[in-house]
C-alpha cells in the first residue's frame, strides 16, 4: 500500500527532512573555548545555566553575605557616622565560615561532576589543552568567589560615600580591602578545587572542603590562645602561617592596614608578613602543580 | 586521499607494547578497527588525537602530524568515548551546545548545530529533559551527536554499540552507515565484534596484541569466511543425525570446525562449517535430505576475530593455550 505522504494543509507548513547540512562558519579555537569553558563555571557557581534546586544555596548564601553590609550602611547614613562599624579588611574574615560553605558546595560541582562523570576526556579530545582546562576552571572558582567577598565592599564603600564619610581615606581601605578579599579568592579556590579534584564523590568534597578551611583554623587559634596564655606571644604570628585564613589576616596586618586581630593584639611585622606572602604564593603555585597534575592521569 | 595515515607507529609502556609497528593507510568512509579488549584499539585512538606520544613511528590524520598538529587535528576531528561521559543533571541540548562551544563554536552556530544534530541522531522532545532519565541507547546518541555537533571531518567511535540489546544495535550501526552516507564525515569505529562492523564498514583492520593481523575491504571477508551453523534432528535410522551428517558433510569434502559453541543449550547438536559459496548450502541441504534428517536451523555465524584468522593463529592461540 504506498499513501501518498499526506499533504501540509495551506498555512501550516512544515519542514521535512532537509538533510545534513555541513558547518562553513568561523572556529573559534583554543582561546575561546577556554573564555567559554570559564564563563560557563563561573556562572555554574551561581547556579545560572543548572536547574533551580542548584540555584537556591549559593543565592542564599550570597544574600547571607551581602545583607549585613546593607544593614551596616543603612546605620552609618542614619547615624552619620564618621567611620563604619566594620574595616574594608575585617569583613570576610568576619563571614569566613559563609564563604567556607559556598566553597565546599561549589567547587565540587564545579570538578567532581566532570570527573565523576568522566566528563573530562570530551574537553581533552577538543582544542583545549590540559592547561586551558586547569586555568579556566581556578579562574571562574576565585572569581566566584571574588564576586561573593567584593560586593559587600563595594556597598560600604557607596554607603561610605553616602554618608559622606572622608573620600581619599574610605578609598585607600576600600582598595586594600579588595587587594584583600582577590588574595583570599584566589587562595580558596584553589584549595577547594584541589579538594574537589581529589573526590569524585560530591559529598566527600563538600566535608573534605569545610575540613581543610576549619579545623586547621580552630586548631591555630588554641594554639594561639595557649601561646597566649604562657606569654609565648612571639610564637603567635608564626602560628598564623598553618591555616588559610589566618595567612590573610596576617597579610593584611602587614600591609593592607588591618587592625591586628591575633590574640594579644599580635602585629604582624613587614618581615613576618613577607614570610606570609611567601607561604600564599607558595600554596596557591602547589594548588595549580597538584591540579595540573591531577588531570595528566585523567586523559581518556 | 588518506584520512588516517601510520607508519610503524609502536606505543611500548613499561609492561606491555600496545602497538608494535604498526603501518595503516585508512582513506574516506566507514573503517572498522577490530580487536580483542586490550588489543591496542584506544591507544590508537589516543594516539591519533594527539594526546599520547608515539614511542616510535609517525602518524597523520587528516594529513597533520600528530605530534605537532594535536590541537588542529581535535579541531575537525569528533571522538565518542566508549565510558559513559554524560553529566546526568543537564539535558541533552544543553550539554551538546556546551560542547558544541569546547569545539570552537560561536554561541549561535553551537545552539543551531546542536538543535541539527541531535535530530539527526534521532533525540527530539526528550532533548530538553536531563539526561539522567535517557536510556541506554537515547544517551549512545547523546553521545555520538557531541562527537558530530561542530561537524568534524573524521570521528572515531570507540565501541559505540557496547551495553545496547540487538535492535539498539541495529540502529546505532544504521546510524553510523548514515555518518558517512549522508553527512559526507569519515568513520573510524572499533568494536571487538567483527561481525556487526561487516554490515556498517567499508574497510575493516583487525589488529591483535598491538599488531596488524589484516587490513582489507569487507567484502573481502565476507566472501571468504562465513561460518554457517547447522542444526539437525536425529531419526531412526541415525539416532546421532549430527554424527551421520558430519561424516556426510566431511566425505564431500566441507570443511568442518571441530569445536562446539560453549554456553548455548543444544550446543552439541550443533555443526559448525565454512561456506565456501553458494553451493555449500545446497550440498548441506542435499546431505540432509539424503540422510533423511530434519533441518532444524542452517544460519550465518557473527563471526569472533579469532575464528577469521584462524589460518594465521590457530598457531599462536594453541601456543597460547598450552
Amino acid at each position: 500500500m504506498s499513501t501518498p505522504a499526506p499533504e501540509a494543509a495551506p498555512g501550516t507548513s512544515r519542514i521535512h527532512n532537509i538533510g545534513y547540512r555541513s558547518y562553513e562558519g568561523p572556529r573559534l579555537g583554543r582561546a575561546y573555548a577556554r573564555r567559554s569553558l570559564y564563563s560557563q563555571s563561573l556562572r555554574g557557581a551561581y547556579g545560572l545555566g543548572r536547574s533551580a534546586k542548584s540555584k537556591v544555596l549559593p543565592m542564599l548564601l550570597a544574600a547571607v553575605m551581602f545583607i549585613p553590609a546593607l544593614i551596616m550602611v543603612s546605620i552609618s547614613v542614619y547615624l552619620e557616622a564618621k567611620t563604619l562599624f566594620w574595616e574594608y579588611t575585617q569583613y570576610a574574615v568576619f563571614l569566613q565560615l559563609v564563604i567556607a560553605v559556598f566553597l565546599a558546595s561549589q567547587a565540587p560541582q564545579s570538578v567532581s561532576r566532570d570527573l565523576r562523570f568522566r566528563t573530562v576526556p570530551l574537553y581533552f579530545s577538543r582544542p583545549i589543552e590540559r592547561v586551558d582546562y586547569v586555568l579556566a576552571k581556578y579562574g571562574a572558582m576565585s572569581s566566584a568567589l571574588f564576586i561573593l567577598t567584593a560586593t559587600p565592599l563595594v556597598i560600604m564603600w557607596i554607603g561610605s560615600m553616602l554618608a559622606k564619610m572622608d573620600f581619599a581615606e574610605q578609598a585607600r581601605m576600600f582598595g586594600q580591602g579588595l587587594v584583600s578579599v582577590a588574595v583570599l579568592s584566589v587562595l580558596y579556590g584553589g584549595i577547594g578545587l584541589v579538594m574537589a579534584a581529589f573526590t569524585p564523590r560530591r559529598g566527600f568534597g563538600v566535608a573534605a572542603v569545610i575540613g581543610v578551611l576549619t579545623i586547621p583554623y580552630s586548631a591555630v587559634s588554641a594554639l594561639q590562645g595557649i601561646a597566649y596564655a604562657t606569654d609565648n606571644t612571639g610564637a603567635i604570628v608564626w602560628l598564623g602561617l598553618f591555616s588559610p585564613i589566618t595567612l590573610v589576616i596576617g597579610l593584611q596586618n602587614a600591609f593592607l592596614g588591618a587592625p591586628a586581630s591575633f590574640p594579644a593584639e599580635a602585629q604582624v611585622g613587614a618581615g613576618a608578613g613577607a614570610v606570609y606572602l611567601a607561604v600564599i604564593l607558595a600554596l596557591v603555585a602547589a594548588c595549580y602543580g597538584i591540579l595540573m597534575r591531577r588531570y595528566r592521569k585523567v586523559g581518556l | 586521499m588518506t584520512v588516517i595515515a601510520t607508519e610503524s607507529l609502536s606505543k611500548r609502556f613499561p609492561r606491555v607494547t600496545a602497538l608494535d609497528r604498526l603501518s595503516l593507510d585508512i582513506g574516506p568512509g566507514v573503517t572498522g578497527l577490530v580487536g580483542a579488549n586490550g588489543a591496542g584499539k584506544s591507544t590508537m585512538i589516543k594516539i591519533l588525537l594527539g594526546l599520547a606520544p608515539a614511542t616510535e613511528g609517525r602518524a597523520e590524520v587528516l594529513g597533520l602530524d600528530v605530534s605537532t598538529h594535536g590541537p588542529e587535528i581535535r579541531e575537525r576531528v569528533g571522538y565518542m568515548p566508549e565510558h559513559d561521559c554524560l553529566p546526568p543533571d543537564v539535558s541533552a541540548t544543553e550539554f551538546v551546545v556546551h560542547m558544541a562551544r569546547m569545539s570552537g563554536l560561536p554561541p549561535a552556530a553551537a545552539r543551531e548545530r546542536t538543535a541539527d544534530t541531535l535530530r539527526h541522531v534521532g533525540l527530539y522532545e526528550e532533548r530538553y529533559r536531563p539526561i539522567g532519565g535517557y536510556s541506554t541507547g537515547m544517551k549512545q546518541r547523546v553521545k555520538l551527536a557531541q562527537a558530530l555537533v561542530h561537524d568534524p571531518k573524521l570521528v572515531l567511535l570507540d565501541e559505540p554499540t557496547n551495553g545496547l540489546d540487538p535492535v539498539g544495535r541495529d540502529e546505532m550501526l544504521g546510524l553510523i552507515r548514515r555518518v558517512w552516507t549522508d553527512f559526507g564525515i569519515s568513520v573510524l569505529v572499533t568494536s571487538h565484534l567483527l561481525g556487526e562492523l561487516e554490515r556498517t564498514c567499508d574497510h575493516v583492520v583487525v589488529i591483535d596484541g598491538g599488531k596488524l593481523l589484516r587490513s582489507s575491504s569487507t567484502s573481502d571477508f565476507t566472501r571468504t569466511t562465513t561460518t554457517l551453523a547447522v542444526e539437525v534432528t536425529d531419526s531412526d535410522a541415525h539416532p546421532d543425525g549430527t554424527g551421520a551428517l558430519r561424516a556426510a558433510l566431511a566425505a564431500a569434502g566441507v570443511a568442518l570446525h571441530d569445536g562446539v559453541e560453549e554456553g548455548l543449550p543444544g550446543a552439541g547438536h550443533i555443526l559448525l562449517l565454512e561456506a565456501a559459496g553458494e553451493e555449500t548450502y545446497d550440498l548441506v541441504r542435499d546431505t540432509v535430505a539424503g540422510l533423511g534428517l530434519g533441518l532444524v536451523r542452517m544460519e550465518q555465524r557473527r563471526h569472533h576475530i579469532a575464528e577469521v584468522f584462524r589460518p594465521e593463529t590457530a598457531q599462536h592461540e594453541e601456543a597460547q593455550a598450552r
